[in-house]
Order: C-alpha cells, then sequence, then structure tokens
C-alpha cells in the first residue's frame, strides 16, 4: 500500500483508508507519529496474528493450520524464538512479534448513489432474468449465491442491476478473482459503467493501492488484507485455479465480508460440490443457459492423434492437426492453441510456426506469438492478438477463461493431459464463437487417449445446450 | 511426509540398494529447484571468486592499487534469478527457515576453505537497527551460526539506505558504515549472503584491520 505520506491527514481520509482493512503495522500507510496516535486512542486495535494453542497453529490472515506452512525465527529485537507464517509470505510477514491491526474509529458512511449506473446498453432476456434473481440477493441479503451462466452468457452486464442496488443503498462492494487478466479487463468496463462511483483495481504489482475505493476490483488474495468489509462479496471464476483448490483464498473471501452481506459466486464450470449443494437446495442459484447472442455453445470435436505425446516430446506435429489447420472451416479466424506446459510453449513454438508458414495460415513469423503466466509481456501480446496483429496465439491455460476475443478457432495440444480438468476445457471450449457476428467457431481437441475430462466437458457443453435450446 | 523448501512440492525419495540401510542427508529441495542453482566452477579470480581466466581480476587488480584490505573472498553461487529469489524471499521477505537451503554448501565451503586455520574468528556484517527492526533478523549472522565455529559481533553499522537499490558508483563512494564495537586480534572471516562490489566487505575489513585485526578473509553464497 503506499500512499504519498505528505497527503493530509483528515478523520474521513483515515476511516476510508483504514477501514475494513486488517494490516501489519508497515502496511497502515501512515506517519508513524499518526499511527501512535492512532493506537494509544484505540482507534487502530491489534489482534495477534498467529493464534498459537495448545500445539495448534492458525495464521489469522491466511487461515492456514498446516504445520509445514509454519516457521520459526530468532527475533533480534526481543530475543525470541517466533512463528511465522510461510504461506502468506509473499504478501509481508505475518509473525507472533507483530500483530494486526484493524480499524477501531469511526464508522465509514460510503455515499448512496442515486443513479449510480451510466451504461446504456440492454440485456437480453436471459440476461434480464438472471439479473433480477441476483438483484433480490443483494437486497434480501441472502448469504451465498450462485450464478451459473455459460461462457460468453455476458455475467459482467448480468452484474449492473444488483452493483446499481447495492451502491443505492450505499453499500461497499468487492469483486474478486483468482485471475489478474480478468481483473484488468473488468476494471475499465466498470469505470466506464458506473462513472461517478469510486473503483479502484488491486492486484499484485498494481499502482497506486490506497485499496479505500467503495468498489473494490481484486484478486482473491488481495481479500486478505480486508476484514468484515463488505456488504457485497462477488467472485467471478469461483471454479479456477488457484481459488477452488486454496483454502487459504476460501477463508479470506470469508474474513473479507461483513457479518451481514452478500456472497454471489460467478462461474460456467461450477465444481462437484457446489453442484452437489445445489442439487440439495442448500445453494440458491440460477442459470443462464444462453450465450447472449443465443446462440449454442460450439460443442468440441475429439481428433486422436497416435503418439501424440511421443511426437510432441520429439518437436513433431501430429499429422491430424497439421490435416486440420490444412481444412479449416474459415482460415481467416484467429487461432488460439492450448499446449499443457510452458516448457512445450518453448519447444514448439518454432516447428508450429514452420507449420503454419508451410500451409499458408501466417504469412510471416511475426503473426505467431507465445504467452505464459511468468510472460513479462503477456499484457501486450493478450492485447496484440486482441487488436488482430497477431493471427495465432500459443498459450497455456492462463488464457482458458476471462479473456475474451470475439472471433477465434480453439485448439488443445493433447488435451489428455492432467492440467486439463473438465472445467478448464469447458472453459477452453468457451473461448469460441464469442462474437454475434462469427458465433460458431471451431473448438478441436487433439489428443492419443480420450480422459474422463474430455467426456465430462463435452458432455456438459451438450447438456448446456440442450437446456439452452429450450428457452 | 517431506516437502521442497522453496517450492513446496512433495519430495520423492526412492529406495534404492545404496539407501536402503542409511539414514539419509535431508535434502530441503527438490531437485528441480536444486538444479538452478548455480556453482561457481572452473577458473575463478583468486582474490574476489568472479569466474575469470587469469589470476586477478580487473576490479581486483584497481583495489590493489587503491590498497587492498581482504586477503580472498571466496563465493559458492553464482548470482543467477532463482538464488537471486531465493535470497530476496530469505531476507527481504523475513522466511527465516530458507537459509537451510544454503546449510550445506556453506559447511562444506567453510570446511574445504578456511577450515585450516583454526584461530579464525566468524564475523557476520551486522545489520543497523532500523534494519533489524524492519526484518527481525541478521541475514548474515543467520548464516554464521550453521557453522561450527565461534562467531563474534564485534562490527556495528551506523543507519544506511539500502544497498540493493544502489548503483555501483555510489556503492564504492559511500562512507565507511561500519564501526568496531570489540577489537580483535586475530584473523577473521566475514560471512554475508551476497558480494557485488565487494565494498561492504572491504570497509569492514578496513575497520577490523584498523583495530588489529592481521587477516580479513571471506566467505559469501553468491557472486553476482
Amino acid at each position: 500500500m503506499n500512499i504519498d505520506k505528505r497527503i493530509l491527514m483528515s478523520p474521513a481520509f483515515l476511516a476510508q483508508a483504514l477501514s475494513g482493512k486488517r494490516l501489519l503495522e508497515e502496511e497502515v500507510p501512515i506517519p508513524q507519529k499518526c499511527f501512535d496516535v492512532l493506537r494509544s486512542t484505540k482507534q487502530l486495535i491489534p489482534t495477534p496474528a498467529i493464534e498459537n494453542q495448545k500445539g495448534s497453529v492458525k495464521c489469522i490472515r491466511c487461515g492456514n493450520v498446516a504445520l509445514q506452512y509454519f516457521s520459526e525465527y530468532p527475533c533480534g529485537v526481543c530475543q525470541q524464538n517466533h512463528k511465522y507464517c510461510r504461506n502468506c509470505i509473499q504478501m509481508g510477514r505475518v509473525s507472533e512479534c507483530k500483530p494486526l491491526y484493524t480499524w477501531g474509529g469511526a464508522a465509514v458512511n460510503w455515499p448512496r448513489h442515486s443513479q449510480p449506473l451510466t451504461w446504456t446498453g440492454n440485456l437480453t432476456t436471459a440476461q434480464r432474468k438472471a439479473a433480477a434473481q441476483l438483484q433480490e440477493a443483494v437486497e434480501e441479503k441472502i448469504p451465498a449465491y450462485l450464478c451459473w451462466a455459460v461462457c460468453g452468457a455476458g455475467k459482467t452486464e448480468m452484474l449492473f442491476p444488483p452493483l446499481t442496488s447495492a451502491l443505492k443503498r450505499g453499500y461497499r462492494i468487492a469483486l474478486a478473482s483468482p485471475r489478474v487478466d480478468v481483473i484488468r479487463e473488468l476494471l475499465p468496463r466498470m469505470g466506464q459503467a458506473f462513472q461517478g462511483v469510486s473503483i479502484e483495481a488491486l492486484y499484485g504489482g498494481s499502482e497506486h493501492r490506497t485499496g479505500m475505493a467503495q468498489l473494490i476490483l481484486a484478486t482473491t488474495h488481495q481479500l486478505m488484507r480486508y476484514h468484515q468489509a463488505f456488504d457485497v462479496l462477488i467472485i467471478d471464476e469461483v471454479d479456477a485455479f488457484p481459488y477452488y483448490l486454496d483454502k487459504s483464498l476460501m477463508y479470506a473471501a470469508k474474513q473479507a465480508v461483513k457479518k451481514q452481506s452478500t456472497t454471489l459466486y460467478l462461474t460456467a464450470t461450477p465444481r462437484k460440490n457446489f453442484r452437489l449443494q445445489m442439487k440439495l437446495g442448500k445453494l440458491p442459484h440460477v442459470f443462464v443457459p444462453l450465450r447472449y447472442h443465443g446462440h449454442l455453445l460450439p460443442v468440441p470435436k475429439f481428433k486422436l492423434a497416435f503418439r501424440l505425446t511421443n511426437q510432441l516430446a520429439n518437436q513433431k506435429l501430429p499429422n491430424a492437426f497439421r490435416q486440420w489447420l490444412i481444412h479449416r472451416q474459415n482460415p481467416k479466424r484467429q487461432l488460439l492453441l492450448f499446449v499443457p506446459k510452458i516448457a512445450m510453449i518453448k519447444e514448439l513454438k518454432g516447428v508450429i510456426t514452420s507449420l503454419l508458414m508451410e500451409v499458408d495460415a501466417i504469412s510471416a513469423p511475426d503473426q505467431l506469438e507465445a504467452v505464459y503466466a511468468a510472460d513479462e509481456e503477456r499484457e501486450v501480446k493478450i492485447n496484440q492478438f486482441r487488436q488482430k496483429e497477431l493471427h495465432v496465439l500459443i498459450t497455456t491455460t492462463i488464457l482458458e477463461r476471462g479473456v475474451t476475443f470475439p472471433s477465434v478457432d480453439v485448439a488443445v495440444l493433447n488435451a489428455g493431459h492432467d492440467v486439463f480438468n473438465e472445467a478448464a476445457l469447458v472453459q477452453i471450449a468457451g473461448r469460441a464463437g464469442r462474437s454475434a457476428d462469427d458465433p460458431t467457431g471451431e473448438v478441436v481437441f487433439f489428443h492419443d487417449g480420450k480422459t474422463d475430462a474430455m467426456e465430462k466437458a463435452r458432455q456438459m457443453i451438450v447438456e448446456m445446450n440442450a437446456r439452452g435450446r429450450k428457452i | 511426509m517431506n516437502f521442497c523448501l522453496y517450492c513446496h512440492v512433495q519430495l520423492e525419495r526412492s529406495l534404492t540398494w545404496t539407501n536402503w540401510l542409511t539414514v539419509e542427508d535431508n535434502d530441503v529441495l527438490c531437485s528441480s529447484c536444486a538444479d538452478k542453482l548455480e556453482r561457481i566452477s572452473g577458473e575463478r579470480c583468486e582474490v574476489c571468486s568472479r569466474a575469470w581466466s587469469s589470476a586477478l581480476c580487473l576490479d581486483c587488480q584497481q583495489w590493489r592499487q587503491l590498497g587492498e584490505n581482504i586477503e580472498r573472498n571466496y563465493s559458492i553461487f553464482y548470482y543467477n534469478d532463482t538464488i537471486r529469489e531465493m535470497i530476496s524471499q530469505w531476507k527481504f521477505r523475513g522466511d527465516y527457515v530458507l537459509r537451510e537451503i544454503f546449510r550445506n554448501d556453506l559447511k562444506d565451503t567453510f570446511e574445504k576453505e578456511f577450515a585450516g586455520n583454526s584461530s579464525m574468528a566468524i564475523v557476520p556484517i551486522p545489520l543497523s537497527e532500523s534494519r533489524m527492526h524492519e526484518r527481525g533478523f541478521n541475514q548474515s549472522l543467520a548464516l554464521a551460526e550453521m557453522l561450527d565455529a565461534p562467531v563474534k559481533q564485534v562490527l556495528g553499522r551506523k543507519s544506511d539506505e539500502k544497498q540493493a537499490k544502489k548503483n555501483r558508483e555510489a556503492r564504492l563512494r559511500r562512507n565507511n558504515p561500519f564501526f568496531i564495537t570489540e577489537p580483535l586480534k586475530q584473523a577473521v572471516l566475514i560471512i554475508d549472503d551476497i558480494y557485488t562490489t565487494g565494498t561492504t566487505v572491504r570497509q569492514a575489513a578496513q575497520q577490523l584491520k584498523l583495530h588489529g585485526c592481521p587477516a580479513v578473509y571471506a566467505l559469501t553464497l553468491a557472486r553476482s
């Protein structure tokens, strides 16, 4: 958190900057003297950061209880050994030595906007129905509500009515996603739609972080810095990595909301536990089976390529893939190519480039790029692809969700690999046919042995289409 | 169950004929993390450990002209991206336990390169008070304590700015931040994490020698 320390401190400013937060001393963005005053007047309340009772240890910030993620250091200041949490250490070390601070000063009255929505578009019938349900969930303060909407249903627009309703009531809101690309893409859209509302995006490496806006867009990790802050929490892509595997993120989400609040979960591919809860009637939900343009989801085709894993390992491309490239229905469409591992990108980029050149899919090598999680030019490349400056983009699963390209064909090389689970494959298939002008798009999974995940993914898409047809 | 100290993957140890009866040396890293650390091998500058094909690198020739005050620095690893991230998580994030990554290498190197001199005192580079308050531990002391030799904290440090944020020239020029709290009349081995320009080690050495220390050596984890 970097607030300019010369900034004029006013009580209202402090309350806005600190209420709903739970921070380490060094994260509290104010001068030392001011901090001391706030602490002595009980406006900043220290709470132990590590709970250590009879051999069970818990990190209060991230909820970690696994002993392997705790360690000790000999403190040079108080000459004692302190336990510290290694699970959330990337956000600053939490240890027994230093407390976390919560705000005990004046409550903040967030503005009640009379007409917050500056978006003038229209919702489709399906979107409107779901949006009304979500709005009701917010107004009735239903603790948890799930919106199951197929890829490309227009989830962001569906959020406008519930957000409007919340802003009219003077609520504080967070929209969180496990994926940083999603947050980056959402910021300008939300800024456009709610022009009079203070909005801030928080993610590792984002600039000017104060976290004091009424509407916070954040990666789920950032929620760890909040405590009983939000009236409405929306978690987008709730089934995405790492959220569904990382208990500490679920813990963070629970900690970040007020006691009376609504958490809306958005997903295109709910996982087992959610589906079970829905079936048991324990999780109220709404289902949106149609894309915003009213067309059905493209159903993935499976193409068997013998010895595919072997061939890829030897940097050869299977003939089936080559044939498909030559005979694409619409060779003008951009191509999004998924591979299971980063290492494979580096190995295959050259071979794929020469093959694409050979079959005239691209005219120059610079029309193809590869992108992966740790790539420093990740944003630039994704943007170039969106602007159609690139014709082909090779990627790992980082682009499986959240990012929208209007008109692409999608191919997965080695769809049988472990990283492509059911949800990932449904999401990947959902990248195609996003535009009303070109709603079809091909989706092909190349494999050398069908997996359960592939079958289930296809089945899920077929079922969603069946439900969509009924409308 | 054991996990890699750095990337947290589960460590797999296969049972073989050579290890089925022995208690294994505990590796703390998985093989993929361990492989990313590069040891300095082959020819090196005999004073500062930089990979160098002749006896003395250009920097050290220059130091000689200005008046050299360390006998020798020995570094174990190249300062590559992996070790940079490890060290930064260890000392800047404060992940104390990561020092275990370096324990075996540090001990082995100490025995091989310096143990001949048993009258040597181990001296860590000190932290300023404000830095200590922030970090809670001194990384240099944390390394020194892993060696089987007496550690003597005889240096103090005036408050300072972060080294890592300075360029080479600013580092070479700054005033000596160290002072002596207790004079030592024996040879000294300074322990630190990174040797960059060698200024830190030499400034510490200067103070030690001014107060009667006959010889100063250095053992550092990484040579950048």
